[in-house]
């Protein structure tokens, strides 16, 4: 096995400008990698071998007749499976899409093909992006790289594991409530949901379009802030694009202090629900922070209590409008009910077989919060609170430059151990949920393991909106204070996959 | 003292075009019970006139030239449909023979 896997996306760019590497080998120790572990992992659930050697020998090709190339030219990268592809099938981990080859290149595709990026494959996740473990995908859950029997978080738990299990050097995720942010949180890994709007929406197959954002993953924070500079910038196919650059996340990355910066400590984001491992970890990074020179203060956000609340009204209010589009006319699957059926019929027993049990409870609640006399009670007042949650942040980021909390209360669970109980898996996801809420950009980076389970805890830091950079600024301040006290980077921790396969067979 | 019960579910299946069996419906009733409780609160969390945020960050009359650009061929805008015929979507019947 080529040790190239392993290198962090920066280094393997380097490798590649300098032609010590060529894509072709980079992008084939990828696949063989893929090919031995994607098995026990279940991150991809489409490999792209082919289209991927073809961008590759491209790139060699003109490399070595000396045209200039993009930044990120020849380096492989994972696309999660909501993004549409006309050379991949897109399924957004649903039945009701299996098989369907879209039209069009979702924006951030298009722009990782004119980087010239060699596309592995399109990674796993919840149906429809809706779950935080990837058990609710209609292709079998994604497991764990730190181990196999626990959940890679969710939605996006494919880009995570296949990260995570060096099956790609970095991949695109979304966020609607957290699916960036908590995933990597659980894997060790490096996730960023961008300021709302700083990546087009265009192509990504929507779930809430008012919270959605399409963001990067990696294993550390420079790798990601490549990633957000490539896929960043205005598109006039969406419409809630913002116009204006927010500047470059790769420099932010490589600021070496963090004298005088104001880190605000969420008072509701710690404390009770929250394990110790988590806790203590989170606790040792604001001392460390506090060492760096940064100044540490409290603030309160008293609205967040009423965040996932409103977070379940919205989210199944918009995606029950936006999945109505699956309605077995313009593409996907069509069941088709014996005798003479009305469309009616065929398109109720087609989302009957299409959707899975997430998905159909969430558009049921959707329907409910916008039924008339439900409307202003549920939907109206969610609607308020996200107004409340936004002054929070406002009168928080008065007293401090970014937000921090643990990006998750827990360490990664097992698989089984919560797919039955709704809300229980709701809660997952209660640190992230107020960033989308207000649109402003978080950040999730590992902190090192809980002592209790040895698995990975993860902080979250947040940011005024547009304000990215402050993410990654302080994010590789931080990485890099613990790399220097662990000796080693935060995957170094992780047991081997090797291992573990040889252990689970 | 949640307001879910099973044919409201049925009511609710049939407005979003899900055909559900007694089964799902047992068990959306009592799931959707729990988490309407649940997301309630959000009922007694404002207090006082608070404008409603529909939308992150604000934008207004956001436009494009309005000039003709390349769109999908008929071919391509059908070529992920269940069933088709003359270059058109072919469905079933709207309307019951009754």
């Amino acid at each position: 096995m080529s040790n190239l896997v392993f290198k962090p996306a920066h280094e393997l760019v380097q490798l590649l400008k300098s032609g010590e590497v060529t894509s072709v080998e980079l992008t084939q120790a990828f696949l063989d990698r893929i090919a031995q572990f994607n098995g026990e992992v279940n991150a991809y659930l489409h490999v792209s071998a082919e289209s991927a050697l073809a961008t590759a020998a491209d790139v060699d090709r003109r490399r070595a007749a000396g045209e200039a190339l993009p930044d990120l030219a020849g380096l492989p990268i994972a696309v999660k499976d909501n993004l549409t592809t006309t050379d991949a099938p897109t399924t957004s981990g649903s039945k009701i899409l299996e098989g369907w080859v879209p039209q069009y290149d979702a924006t951030v595709v298009a722009k990782l093909r004119a980087q010239l990026m060699p596309i592995l494959g399109k990674t796993n996740l919840d149906e429809f992006a809706m779950g935080s473990s990837t058990e609710y995908s209609a292709f079998g859950p994604s497991h764990n790289p730190w181990d196999l029997d626990r959940i890679p978080g969710g939605s996006g738990g494919g880009s995570s594991s296949a990260v995570a299990a060096f099956l790609a050097p970095i991949a695109i995720g979304s966020d609607t409530g957290g699916s960036i942010r908590y995933p990597a949180s659980v894997t060790g890994t490096v996730g960023i949901k961008p300021t709302y709007g700083a990546v087009s929406r265009y192509g990504l197959i929507a779930l809430a379009s008012s919270l959605d954002q399409i963001g990067p993953v990696s294993r550390n924070v420079l790798d990601s802030a490549l990633l957000q500079d490539a896929i960043a910038g205005y598109d006039k196919h969406d419409s809630t694009s913002l116009p204006n650059s927010l500047g470059s996340m790769t420099e932010a990355a490589s600021r070496k202090d963090v004298k005088g910066l104001r880190i605000g400590v969420i008072k509701q984001l710690q404390g009770e629900g929250f394990q110790d491992g988590v806790l203590n970890r989170f606790n040792e990074a604001l001392e460390d922070l506090k060492a760096a020179g940064a100044q540490i203060v409290e603030v309160d956000c008293p609205s967040f209590e009423y965040a996932i609340a409103a977070y379940y009204l919205i989210l199944p209010a918009e995606a029950s409008s936006n999945l109505a589009k699956f309605d077995s006319v313009r593409f996907g699957l069509r069941v088709t009910p014996e005798g003479n059926p009305t469309i009616e019929r065929v398109m109720a027993a087609t989302r009957e077989a299409g959707f899975g049990p997430e998905v159909k409870r969430r558009i049921i609640l959707g329907t409910y919060a916008l039924s008339s006399g439900y409307y202003d009670a549920y939907y109206g007042s969610a609607q308020k609170v996200r107004t409340l949650i936004q002054r929070d942040f406002a009168a928080a980021f008065a007293k401090a430059d970014v937000l921090v909390s643990p990006t998750a209360p827990t360490t990664a669970f097992k698989i089984g151990e919560k797919n039955e109980d709704p809300l229980a898996m709701y809660l997952n996801d209660v640190a992230t949920i107020p960033a989308n809420l207000a649109g402003i950009p978080g950040i999730s980076l590992p902190i090192g393991t809980a002592d209790e389970d040895n698995l990975p805890v993860g902080i979250q830091f947040l940011a005024p909106a547009m304000e990215d950079s402050r993410l990654y600024h302080v994010g590789a301040v931080l990485e890099s204070i613990l790399e220097a006290k662990w000796g080693k980077t935060m995957m170094d921790f992780a047991p081997k996959l090797e291992n573990l396969v040889k252990g689970a067979n | 003292m949640s307001e879910i019960t099973p044919d409201l579910v049925r009511h609710l299946a049939g407005l979003a075009r899900i055909q559900v069996t007694d089964a799902e419906v047992a068990q959306f009733t009592e799931q959707l019970s729990l988490i309407v409780d649940s997301v309630a609160t959000v009922k007694a969390a404002v207090q006082g006139d608070v404008p409603a945020t529909s939308h992150p960050i604000p934008m207004a009359n956001v436009f494009r030239e309005d000039v003709v650009e390349p769109s999908l061929t008929q071919v391509e805008a059908l070529s992920g449909a269940p069933d088709s015929a003359d270059g058109r979507f072919r469905v079933h019947a709207i309307l019951d023979e009754e």
